[in-house]
């Protein structure tokens, strides 16, 4: 089956001036350089993006869309703009389909609370993979446990693929929603989401993309998906935390009921009965993470700057060249090897638990993720407790990836 | 060339007991038992035991975990076994002080024996829930919590 991979051309990459942009990475960690490979959890941040945030509350800290004053006014066109540069990000069609939020759970929750309740009976079927961070499973079992609704499970292979002739075996009559990750944060794999739009499309089902570990790796366009919802987090591609986006079709956001209630998202309240405000303000109750909107607009001009072809470039040749060099450590073995991966290698070893890796490789300045990440039951699917995680950003380089290899050589012959 | 600090954490003491960790079984007629789970980590312990008038006869665990707490469960089951409950507390509370680097005048290190090995854990407060992982499940264990997963959380 052909796996949907973005086009990309090889251009050239300064992957050093890109390093300079980025303060944090110049911090020395026990001594040693900062050799951050924790870019799954979350990413540092550019100064462009630090100087928006510090611009914001230095010149331009107002409440938006209410004032009459000229603050009011400035930040109201700030938040705005980061809108439209999210808009055009995406390719969406419309900054109505655009709605900021707290992070790509609080997407996924939205749409689970707000389409779940108009459109989920007793008996219907919401399917997910098996291979989703808590975040695409937990609100999903929240809905379906307040509407009698059943959760199906795309199973997963061995080597970390969505099995696509078992998911299409799992639609039916019922499915009212399919929701699944674009790229594995746990394991790399990029899922074949084209192809799962289309097939759930072919039977009117609606689908919801976690994209949250794939528009920091590669061009993401809503339109060319033709996916219903997506949803990201500000935070994994170099802007603040706090912040995120869920892009929704303008026709079944307009039909969904408010999420939350407040100001901002309505047009007129009495005591007996309040008018909702048009898309995408309905959706944004309460007063917004403006600094954090204008940071993601920062960090998406930034990356937009670099161009998100070559840094997919720069990092596929990053994770060929560190599963190559990690496959060379002795007793390491890669968890996840889908043939189309993206960003992250996930490895364990049988005599040394990955806390252990985690606090040696801490000692050489490397940061990686030990643990879950957050996916309890793919840990179960390959009856692991935990893995070491090294998950790759556009400033990581050749060397850092040696550095990484290095230690774990180091810890294998303690733990011999 | 290893780092002094991490040398203090991973002593070669700590380094066997992971390797070849002792009393590392079921115990079939155990009367007591508690399962422990560490959510930070996923490190999860099932401690046995028999206790006769009041004396740990005998112990043993299972489980996977990283080094520091297998090795912890592993020198608990060793030092705690032919001693009284109240001795096995005792023990538990100095070697709580000793990893969360509560030493007063008073305290005396040799009063602990080989656990005091872990003396290292006080300079990595996040590794202490590794460390204290045995020591609480063998606790609850003993107190009869029944049926009840202790966590560290």
């Amino acid at each position: 089956m052909k796996v949907e991979t973005p086009h990309i051309e090889k251009t050239s990459f300064d992957v050093e001036k890109i390093r300079h942009d980025f303060p944090i990475l110049k911090e020395l960690i026990h001594g040693k350089p900062l050799c951050y490979l924790d870019n799954a959890a979350t990413t540092q941040k550019p100064q462009a993006v630090i100087d928006s945030i510090v611009k914001y509350y230095s010149k331009i800290n107002s409440n938006i869309h209410r004032g009459v004053h000229y603050l009011s006014g400035t930040a109201t066109d700030a938040y705005e703009n980061a809108r439209i540069k999210v808009k055009n990000f995406l390719n969406a069609s419309s900054e109505k389909e655009i709605i900021f939020t707290r992070g790509a759970t609080e997407s996924i929750n939205l749409v689970a609370s707000s389409f779940g309740r108009n459109n989920l009976n007793e008996g219907d079927e919401i399917i997910i993979s098996g291979m989703e961070h808590h975040s695409n499973i937990v609100p999903w079992q929240l809905i379906a446990a307040e509407k009698k609704a059943v959760i199906k499970v795309i199973p997963i292979s061995d080597e970390g693929e969505i099995i696509f002739e078992e998911f299409e075996k799992l639609i039916t009559e019922r499915t009212k929603i399919i929701a699944v990750v674009y790229v594995s944060n746990s394991l790399g794999t990029v899922n074949p989401v084209k192809q799962i739009i289309e097939t759930a499309h072919n039977h009117n089902i609606p689908v919801l993309i976690d994209a949250a570990q794939a528009v920091n790796h590669f061009p993401v366009d809503v339109l060319e998906l033709d996916c219903d919802f997506l949803a990201f987090s500000g935070h994994k591609i170099y802007g603040p935390t706090g912040i995120g986006i869920l892009y929704g079709k303008e026709n079944l956001l307009d039909q969904m009921p408010p999420y939350m209630g407040g100001g901002d998202m309505i047009s007129k309240v009495t005591f007996e009965k309040s008018t909702f405000n048009e898309l995408p303000f309905k959706f944004e109750a309460g007063t917004s993470n403006i600094a954090g909107a204008i940071g993601l607009g920062a960090a998406l001009e930034y990356v937009d700057n670099i161009g998100l072809d070559t840094i997919s470039v720069h990092e596929k040749e990053l994770l060929d060249y560190g599963i190559k060099s990690l496959s060379q450590v002795e007793g390491l073995k890669i968890i996840g090897n889908a043939k189309e991966k993206s960003g992250v290698i996930s490895f364990i070893f049988d005599n040394i638990h990955p806390h252990d890796i985690g606090t040696f490789l801490d000692f050489e300045g490397v940061a990686v993720r030990t643990g879950h990440h957050c996916t309890q039951p793919i840990m179960d699917r390959y009856c692991i407790p935990a893995t070491t995680r090294a998950s790759l950003a556009m400033y990581n380089t050749k060397s850092e990836i040696d550095v990484l290899t290095n230690g774990l050589k180091k810890i294998t012959e303690v733990f011999k | 060339m290893i780092d002094s600090e991490l040398r203090e954490l991973y002593q070669q003491v700590i380094l066997d007991h992971n390797k070849s960790p002792r009393n590392f079984r079921k115990i079939e007629n155990a009367n007591k038992f508690a399962e422990g789970y560490n959510p930070l980590c996923g490190d999860r312990i099932n401690i046995y035991l028999i206790i006769e008038d009041d004396i740990v006869k005998d112990i043993s665990f299972q489980g996977s975990g990283c080094a520091i707490s297998k090795a912890s469960a592993s020198l608990m089951s060793s030092i705690v076994k032919g001693k009284t409950v109240k001795e096995a507390e005792e023990l538990f509370s100095k070697f709580h002080d000793l990893i969360t680097g509560k030493l007063d005048d008073d305290f005396d290190i040799e009063e602990l024996g080989k656990l005091a090995v872990f003396a290292g854990v006080r300079e990595f407060p996040v590794r202490v829930k590794c460390a204290s992982l045995a020591w609480h499940t063998m606790m609850s264990a003993v107190n009869e919590d029944e049926n009840k997963t202790v966590t560290t959380e």
